[in-house]
């Protein structure tokens, strides 16, 4: 029993692996798709700016609104901008927007791969000789690798909007001042590392979903298990990156 | 060339887990021949065809198509034999995300870069017109019937002019009129593309229409072959049972 559940586990990491390796290889092979990659880019980025939108903003405005009370109580209601967005940009937006990124595009990737899979349109793409991994999964991870940050970086504009709002529930104070308390603290280190690692989480979002929905047995049902999984994967994954790319960047800056 | 084999299995195995459907399949197809595979559910009519086309990996045998053996090609070297070999789909597979030009026009923009779109769309509409379906152009596949579904499939399959055509179960799912359609259909495709065809199949009135040979597959091995009249006459009560 844990004999066949380590060998299960060993092959699925085993498949997972060669899947991922051969995007490097199938990368760098002529014809690029590049009509595919930018409807991906559009499907996968401004689609999902409403969404990331009222996240963001949310994230922002709870997070000023939450910790103003403790803030208050230390004499530090005036640290409060800085606070908030060093706390956005360095770990809240880019987790929370990759999980979201995680819930909405790596489920919609398995779900479409899968019913492809099930309905034999990827096979159909094989027997008409077009390589279904360059044309469906090079498109789809990249434009995520892509997309993801570019989400991210709007989010933590849209968050440290929402932090403006927040503060001013019970405050007042102008935009420029917020704004100009915001930068002041602000440094391009806090930013560079948190960007790095959006690419990171776009990446296996991308391939995740492509993974699972690829992968799918036959049946209806395995499309709906494709989708699910490539969700539970995608976040544990997210989890996982933002831990070592937390180590790291503590190691380094 | 009269009688110039173009397929060729040769003690073809195949297993999924334990489950062994195929165990020594041989037979050959000669050019301009429409050969129907019969046999029950699950006898592994589909993984031969299959096979052919490298979408299943063989465990054991050989497979030759235009005298190549395809068992151990690279992907580039199974992609030149791919082209010269149409295949129509239980369902159809038509690529949901795309209208039916689309479909059409994807296929052959891959394998045709010096078209240009005016010639592109001469040969959908040419396409469309043999399989009696010019008016679904602009349609998504969603809208399709499965009947206006499968000869969509065909059209897609027609585009790229293959010399041979597999078919998985044309007829399946499909009322009496639209089966006897689709058979014609066939027909007339083979008659006008001078095609080579392996038709699986479980209706007889399409077999009989489609076919010039007959194979029947039984426990993974080909079991009876011969023309529709000779088998409907054999001696095998087994093999009459499909005739009834």
């Amino acid at each position: 029993m844990i004999q066949s559940y380590f060998k299960d586990i060993c092959e699925e990491t085993g498949n997972f692996a060669l899947f991922g390796g051969r995007f490097f290889r199938e990368i760098v092979k002529l014809p690029f798709q590049i009509n595919e990659f930018f409807r991906q880019c559009y499907a996968i980025g401004y689609k999902s700016l409403p969404l990331v939108s009222i996240t963001g903003f949310i994230m922002g405005l709870v997070l000023t609104i939450q910790s103003r009370p403790t803030m208050t109580k230390f004499g530090a209601e005036s640290w409060l901008p800085s606070m908030v967005s060093l706390s956005l940009i360095r770990e809240i937006a880019p987790v929370i927007t990759a999980l979201i990124c995680a819930g909405k595009i790596a489920s919609g990737i398995g779900a479409e791969l899968g019913s492809m899979k099930v309905t034999e349109q990827i096979d159909a793409m094989e027997v008409s000789a077009i390589n279904p991994y360059k044309y469906l999964v090079v498109t789809r991870i990249l434009a995520t690798t892509l997309m993801v940050p570019i989400l991210v970086i709007y989010a933590d504009f849209v968050g440290v909007f929402g932090g403006y709002i927040g503060f001013n529930v019970h405050g007042d104070m102008g935009l420029y001042r917020y704004f100009s308390d915001v930068f002041e603290h602000l440094e391009f280190l806090d930013l560079m590392p948190a960007v790095i690692k959006t690419f990171f989480f776009g990446f296996f979002i991308g391939l995740i979903g492509c993974y699972k929905g690829f992968n799918a047995s036959s049946g209806t049902a395995s499309v709906g298990i494709a989708a699910n999984e490539a969700v539970v994967s995608a976040s544990l994954a997210i989890f996982i990156i933002d831990m070592m790319a937390v180590q790291l960047t503590d190691l380094f800056f | 060339m009269p009688n110039e084999t173009i397929i060729s299995i040769k003690n073809l195995w195949k297993s999924f887990g334990k489950n062994d459907v195929l165990k020594g399949v041989n037979l050959t197809v000669n050019k301009g021949e429409d050969l129907v595979i019969l046999g029950r559910s699950g006898s592994g009519k589909s993984v031969t065809i299959k096979c052919l086309v490298g979408l299943v990996e063989a465990d054991k045998g050989k497979i030759a198509v235009f005298g190549t053996d395809i068992t151990n090609l690279k992907n580039e070297e199974l992609n030149k034999i791919r082209v010269r070999v149409g295949f129509m789909f239980q369902n159809g597979a038509l690529y949901d995300s795309m209208s039916v030009r689309q479909n059409l026009a994807f296929t052959l923009k891959h394998h045709t870069k010096d078209l240009s779109d005016e010639e592109i769309e001469k040969k959908i509409i040419e396409a469309l017109e043999n399989v009696g379906l010019k008016e679904a152009i602009d349609t998504m596949p969603a809208e399709l019937s499965g009947g206006m579904r499968k000869r969509i499939g065909l059209a897609r399959t027609l585009i790229i002019n293959p010399e041979i055509i597999l078919y998985d179960e044309p007829t399946s799912g499909l009322d009496t009129i639209t089966s006897r359609e689709i058979s014609e259909l066939i027909l007339s495709v083979q008659k006008k593309y001078k095609t080579t065809s392996i038709i699986i199949t479980h209706d007889m009135a399409c077999a009989k229409m489609t076919g010039n040979r007959i194979m029947i597959l039984k426990d993974g091995v080909i079991n009876a072959e011969g023309t529709y009249d000779e088998l409907e006459k054999s001696e095998d009560e087994w093999v009459r049972s499909f005739f009834i």
